[in-house]
C-alpha cells in the first residue's frame, strides 16, 4: 500500500504541475498582451489603471521566462492577489464561495447516491415493469436536456407557478440566493434554508444521478444472473438476504467507481447549476469572473478548483485501493 | 510482436500496392451499406431523428428565405406571448424569437458538426499514433490527456474561452480542442488490438510504409466506434455551445444561439416564459436527435452487441 501511494502521489505532481503551467500558457502567454484579456475585446475600452497593476502584479514587462517562476513562486505561497473588479482578496473569495459550493455538493452527491442506486436498484428487480420503463426513458432523456434548462423547469414548477396561483406559502420552494444562514453541522438546514438549496442540489444531482442510476440497474442486471445468486438461493436463503448480501454489495462495485469518476462532471455541472440559481459558489464565481473579466479571481479560482480536483481524485484512487487489493498490486503499468 | 521492424521493410512495386489492397478489402469484415442501412430503418427513433435533423438543416440553410424576420429586426411589441404574426412571441428587445430560433440552428449545426469533426481529427491521430507505435509515444499522449483531463471540463472550456473570446471560430476551436480525450482513448485501444493481427502482418511484410498501414489499412476497421461516438459527441458539443453561451463566454449578441437566448431571457421566467421554452425544446430536441442515430448507428453496425 505505501508503495501505491507513493507512486500515485509522483504521478499527480507533474500533472498539476503541467496543468497549472498551461494556465500560465493560457493566460499570459497565448493572446499576446494579457491586457486584452482584463480589457476585453477591441470594443471595449480598457481601464489604465486595471492594466497598470496587472502589469506589476503578472510582471508583464519582464521576459516570459521570469514571468513564469513568478507565476510558480506566487502559486506555491498561494498568493491569489485581490480582485481588479472590487480589491477583495481572492482567498476570502474563495473561502466563502467554497464554503457554499461543499454544502450543495454534499446534498447533491447524497441525493446521486440515494436516489441512484434505489432506482438503479427497483428498475433491475423490476425489469420490463412500466417503473423500469419509465426509469430508462428518464435516465436517457437526462443526458440530453441541459442542466440549465432543467434548472429553469423545477423553478417554474415549484416556485414561479405556484407564486402566481397564489398556493400557501409551505409549498413554494426558492430559487434565488442562499437563504438564511443557520446551518447545523455545516450541511444540515435548521431554517428555512431547505427551500433555497432543493432545487439547485437537485439539478446539480441530476446528470450524475442518472449516470449511477443506469449503471445500477445493468450491473444488478448483470448479478442477478451470477452462478452465486443461485447457490445463495438454492441453500435456501431468503429472497431479501440474496438481494442484500450477495447481490446488491457485488453489483455496488462498479456503480460506487463511477460516483469516485464523476466528481468531475459535478464541477462542471455545478458552475451551470450555481449560476442558473444565482447560488454563490466557486462555479458561478468562475462564471461572474470571467464576464468581469477579473484577471487574479479567473485564475486564483481556475486554479483552486484544479487543486481540489486533483485532491480528491486522489483520494478516490486511494480509496479504490483500500477497497480492492487487485489495484494495489495490480499491473505496473496501468497505475 | 507481430510487428518487429517494419522500417526496415521499404520499397514495394506498384504490383504490391495493388496485391496488399485486394488483400486488405479481403480481411476486412465490414456489414455491406446496405445491410447496415436496413437495420438501421428498423429503428423508428433513429429514423424520426434523422427526419428531424433534415428538416432542420434545411430551414438552417434556407433561413433567411423562411424566417419572417432578421435576427435584429425588431417591432415595438416586448416579450410578447405566441401570436399568429410572432409564432414563438418576441423578445425583451422586440425580436421576433421563432426567426432566432431558426437562425440559431445554424449555429448550433455549424458549431456542432465542425468541433466535433475537429476533436474527432485530433483522437484520431493522436489515438492511431499511440495504440500504433506504443512505448514512449504512447505514453507521453497518455500523459498530455491526464493533463487535459486534469482540469474539469466546463471550467476548462471556460478559462480557454475567455481568452480566445466569443466568435464562433472561437467556439468551435475551443470545443474542439478540448473533447478529443475519449476518442483518442477509443481509437488507441481499437489500434492496439487491430495492430496484432494478420492482415497487418502481410502489409508489414509486404513493405508498406508505416502511415500507410495505420491510415489505410488499420483505420478502416477501427472506423466503426468513432462513427458512432462522433454522431453522439456532436450532440456533446452542441450540449457544450450552449453551456458556454448560456454562461456568457460563447458565440455574442445579437448571435442567435439557443443557450444564448435562453440566458438572455432568464430574468423573464416568470412573466415570459416562452422566451426560454422555445430555444430549450429546440436545443434538447436537436440533442436528442443525435444521440438517438447515435444508438441506431451503433445497433446498425454491430448487430452482435444486441
Amino acid at each position: 500500500m505505501p508503495s501505491y501511494i507513493v507512486r500515485r502521489v509522483l504521478l499527480l505532481v507533474p500533472t498539476v504541475f503541467f496543468a497549472l503551467s498551461f494556465l500560465f500558457v493560457l493566460f499570459f502567454q497565448l493572446p499576446g498582451d494579457p491586457a486584452n484579456l482584463i480589457a476585453g475585446r477591441a470594443n471595449r475600452t480598457p481601464d489604465p489603471g486595471v492594466i497598470q497593476r496587472a502589469r506589476e502584479r503578472y510582471d508583464l514587462d519582464k521576459p516570459v521566462p521570469t514571468q513564469f517562476v513568478n507565476y510558480w513562486k506566487r502559486t506555491l505561497r498561494w498568493d491569489l492577489g485581490e480582485s481588479f473588479a472590487d480589491r477583495r482578496s481572492v482567498n476570502d473569495i474563495l473561502g466563502e464561495h467554497a464554503k457554499n459550493s461543499f454544502r450543495l455538493g454534499i446534498w447533491a452527491i447524497l441525493i446521486e447516491i440515494v436516489v441512484g442506486i434505489g432506482v438503479g436498484l427497483i428498475a433491475a428487480l423490476r425489469r420490463y415493469s412500466w417503473s423500469d420503463r419509465i426509469t430508462t426513458v428518464i435516465t436517457a432523456g437526462m443526458s440530453a436536456v441541459p442542466v440549465f434548462v432543467l434548472g429553469f423547469v423545477l423553478q417554474y414548477i415549484f416556485a414561479v407557478y405556484p407564486n402566481k396561483h397564489g398556493w400557501p406559502d409551505f409549498l413554494k420552494l426558492r430559487t434565488q440566493g442562499l437563504g438564511p444562514n443557520t446551518w447545523t453541522f455545516f450541511f444540515v438546514p435548521t431554517g428555512e434554508e431547505w427551500r433555497y438549496v432543493i432545487l439547485p442540489a437537485v439539478t446539480l444531482a441530476s446528470v450524475t444521478t442518472a449516470l449511477v442510476a443506469r449503471m445500477m440497474r445493468g450491473s444488478m442486471l448483470e448479478v442477478l444472473r451470477a452462478d452465486y445468486m443461485r447457490t445463495a438461493r438454492a441453500k435456501g436463503l431468503d429472497e431479501r438476504s440474496v438481494i442484500v448480501k450477495h447481490g446488491l454489495r457485488n453489483a455496488l462495485i462498479p456503480v460506487v467507481t463511477l460516483i469516485g469518476i464523476d466528481f468531475g462532471t459535478i464541477i462542471g455541472v455545478a458552475v451551470l447549476t450555481e449560476t442558473t440559481f444565482s447560488w454563490p459558489g466557486l462555479g458561478s464565481e468562475i462564471a461572474r469572473s470571467v464576464t468581469r473579466r477579473d484577471l487574479p479571481v479567473m485564475l486564483g479560482l481556475t486554479l483552486s478548483v484544479v487543486v481540489i480536483y486533483a485532491v480528491a481524485s486522489l483520494a478516490v484512487d486511494l480509496s479504490y485501493a483500500w477497497f480492492d487489493p487487485r489495484i494495489r498490486f495490480g499491473r505496473r503499468g496501468d497505475a | 510482436m507481430t510487428i518487429v521492424d517494419p522500417s526496415g521493410i521499404s520499397a514495394g512495386g506498384a504490383g504490391a500496392e495493388t496485391m496488399g489492397q485486394d488483400i486488405a478489402d479481403l480481411g476486412a469484415i465490414r456489414p455491406l451499406r446496405a445491410d447496415v442501412w436496413r437495420r438501421f430503418k428498423r429503428n423508428r427513433m433513429a429514423v424520426a431523428s434523422m427526419v428531424f435533423l433534415a428538416v432542420l438543416a434545411v430551414l438552417a440553410i434556407f433561413a433567411p428565405l423562411i424566417a419572417p424576420y432578421g435576427i435584429t429586426d425588431r417591432v415595438p411589441l416586448f416579450r410578447e406571448g405566441p401570436s399568429l404574426h410572432h409564432l414563438f412571441g418576441t423578445d425583451g428587445i422586440g425580436r421576433d424569437v421563432f426567426s432566432r430560433v431558426i437562425y440559431g440552428a445554424r449555429v448550433s449545426l455549424t458549431i456542432g458538426v465542425l468541433a466535433a469533426s475537429l476533436s474527432l481529427l485530433i483522437g484520431l491521430v493522436l489515438g492511431a499514433t499511440a495504440g500504433f507505435f506504443g512505448g514512449l509515444i504512447d505514453t507521453v499522449i497518455a500523459r498530455v490527456t491526464d493533463i487535459v483531463l486534469a482540469v474539469p471540463y466546463i471550467v476548462l472550456a471556460i478559462a480557454i474561452a475567455s481568452v480566445l473570446g466569443g466568435s464562433e471560430r472561437a467556439v468551435i476551436l475551443i470545443i474542439g480542442l478540448t473533447t478529443w480525450t475519449s476518442l483518442t482513448r477509443i481509437v488507441r485501444a481499437s489500434f492496439l488490438s487491430l495492430k496484432q493481427l494478420e492482415y497487418v502482418e502481410a502489409a508489414t511484410a509486404l513493405g508498406f510504409s508505416r502511415p500507410r498501414i495505420m491510415f489505410r489499412h488499420i483505420l478502416p476497421n477501427a472506423l466503426q466506434p468513432v462513427i458512432v461516438y462522433g454522431t453522439i459527441s456532436i450532440a456533446g458539443v452542441i450540449l457544450t455551445e450552449a453551456a458556454l453561451s448560456f454562461l456568457g463566454v460563447g458565440v455574442r449578441d445579437p448571435t442567435p444561439a439557443w443557450g444564448l437566448m435562453i440566458a438572455q431571457g432568464k430574468g423573464d421566467l416568470a412573466n415570459a416564459p416562452h422566451l426560454l421554452l422555445f430555444p430549450s425544446i429546440a436545443l434538447v430536441l436537436t440533442v436528442l436527435a443525435f444521440v438517438f442515430i447515435g444508438d441506431g448507428l451503433r445497433d446498425a453496425l454491430d448487430p452482435k452487441q444486441k
